[in-house]
């Protein structure tokens, strides 16, 4: 009986770890197809594609790639645009949204409910349906900056960071988020003379790890792949970001393997990032478990 | 340590009134505990006077001071909630001290407060742990020490026992008698626990529907309820009632009785009656003995015995099919079927112009 059984389970932990790997592999291959061509040159790139050397370091292996890469266009400038812009849109965009969520689940307001309804309506609105308005609206609004006050937002960061901070999305996680929070928490926190900043400062905040990574990765993988607005907003160079960057390796003749390349280079960030915020997402789960 | 006034006190969520007029007065240093069943405004009411919840209507004076807009932290309050409300993400020593940093109190002072409320509820070996490694007992014992390190005025407890199992919940009771009477602080102790209720408190109040039904000592209530409610409520097992019907009506006397019931006159206590009317007789378990001689005042046959060690208690059905409880004070086995005759001592019984 008990040999029966626990062959049994035996089988079906590696019928599991068969299927976990199987999907393993779908969602790797193409990046192991990605990170192998970006070392061939194009000839061999392309004839590797029809067998199963696609994802081996076989044939002729150089960096030749990466150094073509870099000059035929300013990788390090759009990664670094990339990386500023979608470090500090997120940043901000978990500051203000968990402020705007705070306010809507802890403070007492009139209107509360129909704002936070209109908030989740846009949920549901493309970003393609309001690019133009939106467009329209930056190119006149004022700014003050180092070299004095203008008109006009294009060819900025400011214009590719600010109106993406607010979402409906991320306020609707923190909405959510904070409701399950124990009301208690709060109340205690009141009555023991926390001011609301207090509050979210000393108790929510440090109970939100969860809700913080993910909304923030949620953010980053909107952020990093920005394409359609940068593309309309920002015609100079040094702003561009890195979607906007592929098109460099479009023109005449398609170089796949600078395309390669190029896409292992802006993938570096994105790893990085998912690497960190892990470690923060399994460290913010184990210290605030709230357990009854 | 203050007085606390409660005048014409109301709360309605919407067009629903939950606390319908409550005047309470607690006196400096006094224990009392709100009682009552679930939903009759308990917690409602505490929360008002902590000042999480608004006043709709009525005065709530602390320490002489109307306090009906101030916030919580301003009304020399402190509060032990059901479900403890300690921060996870915090240790003991920084739980208990979390009033003290927020108000910027300074370090030496913070950690003498923090060693005296450990050493009172004797903690000192938990301080740096963790919420979630400390039992329900223990929790608890942080969610007090975070309020004694206030030095409130006044203590709220909203059924902090509820959530510990029977043995820790009789020590914990134990301990927070004892605190008050180290403290000396007016508290107002929140439960649906009678026993709770008759052993902490300096004096019960009975609250039902939003309403007080009666407020005083605890063996005042018992001995002396000022109607059905409070009577049933209040004494485990609950008084026996009993439909009956008025033949007489003296001075200071009611005579009553029923199918299962001669006669029996029973002290009026200034309620009215008149000849006729139908009424009910309350009569506590633990003051129904079966008559050794004579035939006895009830007539039943016993359905069942329990033996509980200290008492026996007999289920027994009357000559009119109504149920009633005996509470022996001694072991006494009666076979089911047995016929019983019993006896009470009209002075302990208690006559209700209501009906149930
Ligand atoms: N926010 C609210 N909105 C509407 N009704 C409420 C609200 N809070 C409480 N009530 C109602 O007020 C009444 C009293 O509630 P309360 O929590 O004070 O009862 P309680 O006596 O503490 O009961 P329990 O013993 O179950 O804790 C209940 O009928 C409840 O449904
Ligand atoms: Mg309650």
């Amino acid at each position: 009986m008990a040999a029966i059984s626990s062959d049994n389970h035996g089988l079906r932990l590696v019928v599991r770890y068969a299927v976990l790997t199987l999907i393993a592999a779908i969602f790797i291959f193409p990046l192991v197809f990605m990170v192998m061509s970006s070392f061939k040159p194009d000839l061999q790139l392309l004839r590797d594609t029809s067998s199963f050397r696609a994802f081996l370091p076989v044939g002729d292996l150089s960096l030749d790639n990466y150094r073509d890469a870099f000059t035929r266009a300013p990788v390090a400038t759009f990664v670094f645009n990339s990386v500023l812009v979608t470090g500090l849109t997120v940043l901000l965009s978990l500051l203000f949204c968990s402020l705007a969520a705070f306010s809507f689940v802890f403070l007492n307001w009139t209107g509360r409910s129909v704002l936070l309804s209109v908030i989740l309506a846009t949920l549901i609105v493309p970003f393609e349906t309001i690019a133009i308005p939106l467009l329209l609206l930056v190119s006149k609004l004022p700014w003050i900056g180092l070299d004095g006050f203008q008109i006009g937002w294009l060819n900025s960061y400011r214009v590719q960071i600010i109106p993406w901070i607010a979402d409906g999305l991320t306020i609707f996680l923190f909405v959510q988020y904070f409701k399950d929070l124990p009301k208690e928490l709060i109340e205690a926190s009141r009555v023991e003379g926390a001011s609301w900043w207090q509050i979210y400062r000393k108790v929510v905040m440090p109970l939100s790890g969860p809700v913080l990574a993910t909304a923030a990765i949620l953010k980053f993988l909107v952020m990093y792949n920005q394409y359609l607005w940068p593309l309309i907003v920002v015609q100079q160079e040094s702003y561009r970001p890195v979607m906007v960057g592929l098109q460099y390796f479009f023109q005449l003749d398609t170089a796949w393997g600078e395309i390669m390349a190029y896409l292992t280079v802006i993938t570096v960030p994105v790893l990085a990032f998912y690497l960190v915020l892990q470690r923060a997402f399994i460290a913010s789960i184990a210290s605030t478990g709230v357990k009854g | 340590m203050a007085t606390v006034k409660l005048r014409g006190i109301r709360k309605s969520y919407g067009p629903v009134e939950v606390i319908k007029g409550v005047d309470i007065d607690i006196n400096d240093g006094e224990f009392v505990v709100f009682v009552g069943p679930s939903g009759c405004g308990k917690s409602t009411l505490l929360r008002m006077i902590a000042g999480l919840e608004d006043i709709t209507r009525g005065t709530l004076e602390i320490d002489g001071k109307r306090v009906n807009d101030l916030e919580p932290s301003k009304r020399g309050i402190a509060m032990v909630f059901q479900t403890y409300a300690i921060f996870p993400h915090m240790s003991v020593r920084e739980n208990v001290a979390f009033g003290l940093t927020i108000n910027g109190v300074g370090k030496a002072e913070k950690e003498a407060k923090v060693a005296e409320a450990a050493r009172i509820l004797q903690m000192e070996h938990l301080l740096d742990r963790r919420p979630s490694a400390l039992s329900g007992g223990q929790r608890q014992r942080v969610a007090i020490g975070r309020a004694i390190v206030r030095d409130p005025k006044v203590f709220l407890f909203d059924e902090p026992l509820s959530n510990l199992d029977a043995a820790l919940r009789m020590d914990m009771r134990m301990e927070i008698g004892k605190l008050h009477q180290d403290l000396g602080a007016s508290m107002i102790y929140v439960t649906h626990d009678q026993v709770e209720a008759m052993t902490l408190a300096d004096r019960i109040v009975v609250l039902k529907d939003g309403q007080v039904m009666q407020a005083g000592a605890p063996m005042d209530l018992y001995h002396e309820p000022a109607n059905l409610f409070v009577a049933g409520f209040l004494g485990a097992p609950s008084m026996n009632f009993m439909d009956v019907r008025v033949s007489e009506v003296t001075e200071s006397n009611v005579t009553v009785s029923n199918g299962a019931l001669d006669p029996v006159a029973v002290p009026r206590k200034g309620r009215d009656f008149t000849p006729g009317q139908q009424a009910t007789l309350g009569v506590r378990p633990q003051y129904l003995s079966p008559a050794e001689t004579g035939r006895g005042m009830l007539h039943g046959r016993v359905a069942l015995t329990e033996r509980l060690g200290s008492e026996t208690v007999l289920d027994i059905t009357l000559k009119d099919g109504s149920k009633l409880i005996a509470a022996l004070g001694e072991d006494r086995i009666l076979a089911p079927g047995t016929e019983v005759n019993l006896n009470f001592d009209p002075g302990q019984a208690h006559v209700f112009p209501e009906q149930r």
